[in-house]
């Protein structure tokens, strides 16, 4: 495609990465997307109340995205800025766990996904804030206080429709049948995650299930819910670019503008 | 003759104005009487960093008291309001009837020896 050349940010870089350039921007997409997904229920909320708290738990996840872009833009130099990163990257540069980009379903699907999303993303900054890496180690130790609030806002929502009546109870089962599946992926490690723990920069994420498992234990047993087999058949790809068709019907809603009317402000 | 009667919360409309017709006889008033869904409604008490009491910022929809307290904190302290929440369910509050403020209020008006006004403070003294 033409266009490509156009584009501040060298396909080239993505092909062939530095490993700290794509962890950072594995980082920011996972943010990114499902603060996305969480800002599609900005105005449809089931109350007020907690379209502000989802609202507002977007605006932490994009927050930290943006904090990773500017990373990344700033490793890879040239021309590239968040935006460039953000607004024109096409799927396939896409690093985001698949869990992230899944439809928003009803609320107990909502709700669910980011309890194992927040879950995964407490325990993985809780090991960034040491990393080597002194701006992975800051942005994650600033994330880490707004996402204990994710995951304990998360946990009592599991609770209280695990726990509630018999039609939230089916709601929050029929979203772990549809859920858990993505759930393996987070400790799978790409390349690029094997090699960023080696260079003592990243964090090995299949250190993390265990404990992952044990939260997801204690909350589903007072949810009085069933944990799933955790040896599943779970599904991959995300991570390395191939994701499910979501992705792009996300990023044609996103990047619209900027594809459109390329530098626009406003 | 003396009206006695306990007022709640919401027994009054917003103006304050006390429609207390005597066919509005509610034993216990709820005040989650609103449209869209049956949670009830609880008043937020936020105290900021500088205050030293808990004032009260508004009112939210909560199904309990944990989810109230994390809505008072997603809704009322976003822009750095707070340090300190409380949560009360509206219907525990007890009001006075706007209908008797002339008895109430009114004796104080005359009464200016109450006011601390005639001491002088020390410096050390604060928060007066």
């Amino acid at each position: 495609m033409e266009t490509n050349s156009k584009s501040p940010v060298s396909n080239s870089q993505f092909l062939i990465p530095n490993s700290l350039i794509t962890y950072t921007l594995h980082l920011a997409d996972n943010a990114l997307i499902l603060g996305h997904r969480d800002s599609e229920w900005c105005g449809h909320g089931p109350v007020l109340e907690q379209d502000i708290a989802i609202t507002n738990i977007s605006l932490d996840l994009i927050g930290q995205a943006r904090n990773f872009y500017q990373y990344a833009a700033q490793l890879t130099g040239e021309n590239a800025t968040e935006d460039t990163l953000a607004y024109l990257r096409d799927a396939r540069e896409f690093k985001n766990c698949l869990l992230a980009e899944l439809p928003n379903g009803d609320w107990a699907v909502t709700v669910l996904r980011q309890f194992f999303f927040s879950a995964y993303q407490y325990l993985l900054y809780q090991q960034l804030q040491h990393s080597s890496d002194t701006q992975l180690a800051a942005i994650a130790e600033k994330a880490l206080k707004e996402v204990t609030y994710h995951l304990r806002w998360s946990s009592e929502w599991v609770i209280r429709l695990g726990d509630g009546t018999s039609q939230s109870h089916q709601r929050i089962l029929n979203a772990i049948e549809d859920l858990w599946m993505f759930t393996g992926e987070l400790f799978k490690p790409a390349d690029y995650e094997m090699e960023a723990t080696s260079k003592g920069f990243g964090v090995n994420v299949e250190t993390l299930k265990k404990d992952w498992l044990q939260n997801v234990k204690t909350v589903f047993e007072e949810a009085t819910l069933p944990v799933p087999d955790e040896n599943a058949w779970m599904q991959t790809g995300g991570k390395t670019g191939r994701h499910t068709e979501h992705l792009g019907f996300i990023l044609a809603d996103m990047q619209f503008l900027q594809r459109t009317y390329p530098g626009c402000e406003w | 003759m003396i009206h006695i009667r306990k007022y709640y919360y919401g027994d009054f409309g917003e103006s304050g104005s006390g429609e207390t017709t005597t066919n509005n006889k509610k034993n216990i008033a709820p005040a989650n009487n609103t449209t869209g869904h049956d949670w009830p409604l609880w008043e937020v008490f936020i105290r900021s960093k500088q205050g030293l009491d808990h004032k009260h910022m508004g009112s939210l929809h909560a199904a309990d008291a944990q989810m109230a307290i994390e809505n008072a904190r997603d809704v009322y302290t976003r822009r750095m309001e707070g340090v300190s929440i409380w949560v009360v369910e509206s219907q525990h509050i007890h009001a006075s009837n706007p209908d008797e403020a002339e008895s109430l209020y009114d004796p104080a008006n005359d009464k200016a020896y109450r006011h601390p006004t005639f001491y002088d403070l020390p410096d050390e003294v604060k928060h007066m």
